[in-house]
């Protein structure tokens, strides 16, 4: 497989991603604000916010990855390129994964990188912060996937994004729980419940990029 | 094997509840010029899409035996693509050799080629959309309405662009609703 064609697409993407959507101001936004009306809604105590700090996060983080998704195949069908994109001598799966990957380069990374901040706000132990920041960047790679997916699927959808969580939060649900178990242990990412959100992650990348190139073939038709 | 371009029988579409056309046949050799023609909603850009893969006939075969350039309605241009951009995007997604200096030059784009797509004309659009014609050499060009927003230096300009190209071996399938300029080989009519 020839690597021209997939940077192409990538900076294609990264250029909209940063130019349509703000790139990831509204997702870290959306993500901070989320976060931060916990301690306002759960009251002050420290044990109960450090109890679940973890688990709010995971949840704060699977609802803002999906604020950009919806022009991730979007506007690609509206404004034609997918078409030309599903000529190219390139398998359509990488070609959408590497698309998904350029959204998650530009809100999924920056969301990782605030999670040690808004865990601090939740109480969580200083040391486990950047373990945890680790996680989260872990799991965030297979909600970009699956979200891609939900996204593939609604792109001929207009105001699809909602429809995009209908289809893509169940899909997040391995990554959720091996994501707060592997949290709660001391080895983290070492620990079986860190493997198995890797592994969670692995498959989301292995499997999604296909239904993606899939759906797209149909929306085109 | 024939030695056409692109050879279709038998090829019928079917939008919703309604049958579009059947029993569309085309062969295209190289150097020839077809042109779609029918009322809007006749099918032509369905003909379009079918013959370049993109979407399946629902009767009928096709034989491609050539690579080719795409220029639909939709350009394929995204808001915040400059022409030098976009082009350069595809000059790399393509693996072309083309000088992009060239190219801009040639479609009129040289003044333009910074700007982003959204503050262009829809004529400066579509230039940049048909200068992709010239990244790389394929011999069948199947084109949407390819003058719908040209003035009258862009469409002598297209018109010199599908001539040389029907010289080198090319040939064109056309959906056009006004008066064809160039000297067509044949029509379909939808």
């Amino acid at each position: 497989m020839k690597p021209a064609p997939l940077a192409a697409a990538f900076t294609q993407s990264l250029g909209e991603a940063w130019s349509g959507g703000a790139g990831a101001v509204l997702p870290v936004g959306f993500f901070a604000g989320a976060a931060m009306l916990v301690p306002f809604g759960v009251g002050h105590d420290n044990d109960v916010l450090a109890r679940i700090g973890p688990g709010v996060l995971w949840v704060a983080l699977a609802l803002s990855s999906l604020v950009t998704m919806e022009r991730l195949f979007q506007s690609d069908l509206e404004d034609g390129a997918l078409d030309l994109w599903l000529q190219i001598d390139a398998p359509m799966a990488a070609i959408a994964a590497v698309k998904a990957l350029a959204f998650w380069l530009a809100a999924g990374l920056p969301l990782t990188l605030i999670t040690p901040l808004l865990g601090l706000m939740l109480q969580m132990p200083a040391d486990t912060l950047l373990p945890a920041a680790l996680g989260y960047g872990v799991g965030g790679i297979a909600f970009f996937m699956w979200g891609g997916v939900g996204a593939a699927l609604t792109a001929s959808v207009r105001r699809g994004g909602l429809l995009i969580a209908l289809i893509a939060l169940p899909l997040y649900v391995p990554t959720a729980i091996f994501g707060a178990m592997a949290l709660q242990s001391d080895a983290g990412l070492l620990a079986p419940e860190g493997l198995y959100l890797v592994a969670t992650s692995l498959f989301a990348s292995a499997v999604a990029p296909f239904a993606m190139a899939a759906a797209l073939r149909l929306a085109a038709d | 094997m024939s030695s056409a371009l692109v050879s279709a029988t038998g090829l019928a579409a079917i939008r919703g509840e309604r049958v579009l056309f059947k029993d569309i046949s085309i062969t295209v050799d190289a150097g020839q010029a077809w042109l779609l023609r029918g009322a809007n909603g006749a099918g032509k850009t369905t003909l379009l899409r079918i013959l370049a893969g993109l979407t399946q006939a629902e009767t009928g075969s096709i034989e491609r035996n050539t690579s080719v350039h795409w220029c639909a309605h939709r350009l394929g241009l995204k808001p915040n693509e400059t022409p030098r951009l976009h082009l350069a995007n595809w000059t790399r997604a393509w693996g072309s050799s083309a000088e992009l200096v060239d190219v801009l030059g040639r479609m009129g784009l040289r003044r333009p080629a910074d700007v982003p797509a959204r503050y262009l004309s829809a004529g400066q659009r579509q230039r940049t959309a048909l200068a992709r014609l010239l990244l790389e050499h394929r011999p069948l060009w199947l084109m949407d309405e390819p003058f719908s927003a040209l003035d009258v230096k862009g469409r002598a300009m297209l018109l010199d662009l599908v001539a040389r190209h029907r010289a080198q071996g090319g040939a064109v399938i056309a959906a056009i609703h006004g008066e064809a300029d160039f000297a067509a080989t044949g029509e379909v009519d939808l």
